[in-house]
């Protein structure tokens, strides 16, 4: 098998990865970086992202507010320290981008634009035009070119991690137009795959959002963190799921139900007003919107469309220039993927899977427990979501904690060397083995479109916006089944060239292994936090058992065994978690709570 | 939107490098609905009629530029084109155009990348500035001056349009020189003269032949057509300033 002898592996070349492997490239030229991806760069999930990217900038906004949204928005479930950080660095990272040619709104005066976004208490998101994680991976991508040192593997499929001397020495990829196998040596890895997504239906996700990363670390024994939170975003469109960005809501849109009632008011939302005010009414977070979806549907509230219930979505006040300078892809996927002028017919949503707040387990300078593994992006938790991920917090995620894993994976790499490079062969033949048996065996009778969908319905209705015991346990039963049947799996391309039958059975064991963690993580909370919310006696949320991360340990062939890990607490003790008049409240009472403790 | 499931055929331009000595068509019939893309309709193949048949594709939203192909003759992505609009006579889809075949639908973009990697597509700062010292001034018209060159998501289905492309592989193409006209066009960046060098040669912008076809397919409205036309208009300035101007011209 042939060798590439790196220094740090990538694996995984969108936001994340991309910022890591200049961060490294950087921090010492002399450093080989393998950059390793199973699409070109380009079309790495970052790609998707809509609305913008959070930093604190304008005068009247401050690291408190940006610090105290993300953590309040994540129902105190985030790593404190870790926020302080994140919110600390996130505006130099802006400009950084700013300075590689990210092409970020502008006001009249030349200075980057802000816009407000759900949950935020003053505009903080840095944005260029609705295409905003497109315009980021491109200045990204292009810019990597500039160094040397970053040698890519594009279009190569990572079909496991070495571990030696329990430690992470490499990694093992498929050449997707060949087939063949590389064995890529490196002193340390950062994984940057993205999130799990695809493992429900109804999702924002592009297909290549398979959890790969996750899956890799979990089964080298590194704990997945708070799987069971998964952010349902309220505005997508029935049946592909495609994403309507919460920018839609920051540039003054409104949801009304099947009455033209702006139905957010009778769930602590409000009180409504004219103009857009920030973390009210639409500009809430999206559990509580995607909540008050669901209840809504129950009251019979909601429009009975071709593909299910629907509420609209209603931007016709804000006209159509406004609209085409500040949502043009919104506009094109209106008009292109339903027929709608925005301008004129309100667009029905419904509420679809977006983002694995959970991920593998990180430290606060993204280091796992398996040394010289790192991890960065919506596959990482480094800690800063908590149960619910503050919009645009995610695309600052990428560089400020890209910059972090390069600096951290260059400075490990610099100080181990190599220790048995025989040993590291031997296992990569092993591995090879073992993904050849997949498409060599003989006699499967289980198709992969199959399993996949048996797994995304079945996690739709058990890991839904709410939850309850029974359903849950329905799932855990029939992830346990599609796993025993997966080894049963039949691939019916035997070819070598651009084999994606093949790879499509990788990426399913992955999906269902991510899905058994998010499942059994889920069922095993008893109680109510952000997006997990359940309906079986569990309705509250419980500070004495459950201010707890849990942690998803890999055990073979049966379920993860679910620990818990404390949470990192620094300034801001568990309140009550409040938006609208409500929330305004709730802010003068721990203001005055602040001001008698100390 | 939806309504009772119709029958459609597609046909695929099939090639398998490792059985087919050239590509041969073949073609599936395909349970659809009004709403559904081709891209559906071959996902639709691949679950559940014949696992083999290979197309890249991924956001189904138009932006990640993965599965552009000839549909019916046109290069278009498939995410964005729907199936309503070839019934009931069916359609044919081919991998795209004027770039080699690696295996079904999938074509080899290597030419297309290395020409994207040539052209320094990269901020060369005019002045270099630290962080310390906050975000380079750009006005919303300063923007807009390069904003749309911005917008090409390498989906390649300019270089399928392109018949001086199709004649000549060295010329570099549309989609790559709207790109290095967006930095060029950037007031951000001073490296126009070092690109521009890249694009005086032939098989940069005076190797296009003034069609048009790459604008008219593109699905992002970043009209290339139109970078390449300013360019030439460019260089060609340069050219003659550098007769009369001391130390020659700058764009």
């Amino acid at each position: 098998m042939e060798v590439f002898k790196a220094d740090v592996a990538i694996v995984g070349a969108g936001g994340g990865g991309l910022r890591a492997a200049i961060a490294v490239a950087e921090a010492d030229p002399t450093l080989k970086i393998a950059l390793i991806s199973k699409v070109y760069p380009m079309r790495s999930h970052t790609v998707a992202a809509e609305g913008g990217a959070a930093a604190v900038t304008r005068p009247d906004d401050s690291l408190d507010h940006h610090f105290n949204d993300t953590v309040g928005g994540g129902d105190w479930l985030c790593e404190q320290d870790v926020v302080e950080y994140f919110v600390a660095h996130a505006h130099e990272e802006m400009v950084q981008m700013e300075h590689w040619g990210c092409p970020w709104s502008r006001k009249e005066d030349g200075h980057a634009n802000v816009r407000p976004f759900g949950g935020m208490k003053i505009e903080r998101t840095w944005f260029a035009a609705d295409k905003t994680g497109f315009h980021m991976l491109h200045t990204l991508f292009q810019t990597s070119i500039k160094y040397p040192s970053i040698k890519r593997f594009d279009e190569h499929f990572c079909v496991d991690l070495v571990v030696e001397d329990g430690r992470v020495q490499g990694a093992v990829v498929i050449e997707i137009a060949t087939g063949e196998f590389r064995l890529i040596q490196a002193k340390a890895v950062i994984i940057a795959t993205g999130g799990a997504g695809r493992v429900f239906r109804e999702n924002t996700n592009g297909g290549i959002v398979t959890g790969d990363g996750m899956a890799l670390a979990y089964r080298h024994g590194v704990p997945l963190r708070d799987m069971e939170f998964m952010q349902y975003h309220p505005t997508c469109m029935p049946r592909t799921g495609l994403l309507f960005t919460e920018a839609c809501r920051g540039e003054g849109g409104l949801l009304l139900n099947k009455d033209g009632y702006r139905y957010l008011q009778d769930y602590g939302l409000g009180p409504p007003e004219d103009k857009p005010r920030n973390k009210f009414m639409e500009l809430g977070p999206r559990d509580r919107l995607s909540q008050a979806f669901w209840h809504e549907q129950q009251k019979g509230r909601t429009i009975e469309g071709p593909f299910g219930s629907v509420v609209n979505l209603d931007l016709r006040h804000l006209g159509e220039a406004y609209l085409r300078e500040r949502l043009p892809q919104i506009y094109e996927l209106a008009e292109e993927f339903m027929g709608i002028d925005p301008a004129h017919e309100p667009i029905p949503v419904l509420p679809g899977v977006h983002y694995t707040m959970g991920g593998i387990l990180a430290d606060g300078k993204t280091a796992s427990s398996l040394p010289g593994l790192y991890s960065v992006g919506e596959c990482s938790s480094v800690g800063i979501h908590g149960a619910n991920r503050l919009g645009s917090n995610s695309l600052t995620e990428l560089i400020v904690f890209g910059k972090v894993a390069g600096i951290e994976a260059a400075k490990f790499a610099k100080s181990v060397a190599i220790s048995n490079p025989g040993a590291i062969e031997k296992q990569a033949e092993a591995v090879q083995a073992r993904a050849f048996g997949l498409v060599n065996k003989s006699g499967g009778t289980e198709r992969i479109a199959v399993l996949r969908n048996e797994m995304a319905k079945s996690m739709e209705s058990g890991c839904g916006i709410y939850r309850l015991g029974t359903t849950m346990q329905e799932t855990c039963d029939k992830i346990a089944e599609l796993r025993q049947r997966y080894k049963n799996l039949r691939v019916d391309d035997k070819s070598k060239v651009y084999n994606t039958d093949w790879l499509l059975a990788i990426e399913l064991g992955y999906l269902l292994d991510v899905a058994e963690a998010i499942v059994q993580s889920a069922i095993h909370r008893k109680e109510s936090r952000g997006s997990h919310q359940r309906l079986d006696g569990y309705e509250q949320r419980d500070d004495v058992n459950f201010l707890k991360h849990s942690l998803a340990y890999y055990t073979g062939d049966g379920p993860p065994r679910i620990e818990y890990g404390d949470v990192k607490i620094t300034k801001s003790k568990p309140g009550t978690r409040a938006y609208g008049a409500a929330g305004v409240k709730a802010d003068e009472e721990r203001k005055k709570q602040g001001a008698a403790h100390g | 939107m939806a309504d009772t499931e119709k029958i459609i055929e597609i046909e695929v331009l099939r090639y398998r490098p490792e059985q087919d000595k050239e590509p041969v068509p073949q073609t599936y019939k395909v349970p659809f609905t009004d709403d559904m893309s081709v891209l559906q309709g071959l996902q639709h193949i691949k679950d559940f009629l014949d696992e083999t048949v290979s197309f890249r594709w991924s956001c189904r939203m138009a932006i990640c530029g993965s599965c552009g192909m000839m549909i019916d003759g046109k290069p278009k992505l498939s995410c964005k084109t729907f199936l309503r609009d070839y019934y009931p006579g069916g359609l044919r889809v081919e991998a795209l155009m004027h770039l080699p075949i690696e295996r079904d639908l999938i074509v080899d973009a290597t030419d297309f990348v290395t020409k994207l990697e040539s052209i320094k597509p990269y901020i060369i700062p005019k002045e270099p500035r630290t962080l310390e010292q906050g975000e380079y001034l750009q006005t919303p018209q300063q923007r807009d001056m390069y904003e749309q060159f911005s917008s090409c998501i390498n989906c390649m289905l300019c270089y399928a349009a392109c018949p001086q492309y199709g004649l000549n592989p060295k010329f570099t193409g549309p989609g790559v020189l709207a790109l290095l006209h967006r930095y060029n066009a950037d007031s951000r960046d001073g490296g126009s003269a070092e690109r521009l060098k890249l694009g005086y040669a032939d098989e940069g912008f005076w190797g296009c032949t003034a069609v048009g076809y790459c604008s008219e397919v593109c699905p992002k409205g970043v009209d290339p057509a139109n970078a390449i036309n300013q360019n030439k208009m460019n260089s060609a300035i340069n050219y003659f300033t550098r007769f009369v101007t001391p130390g020659g011209a700058d764009k």
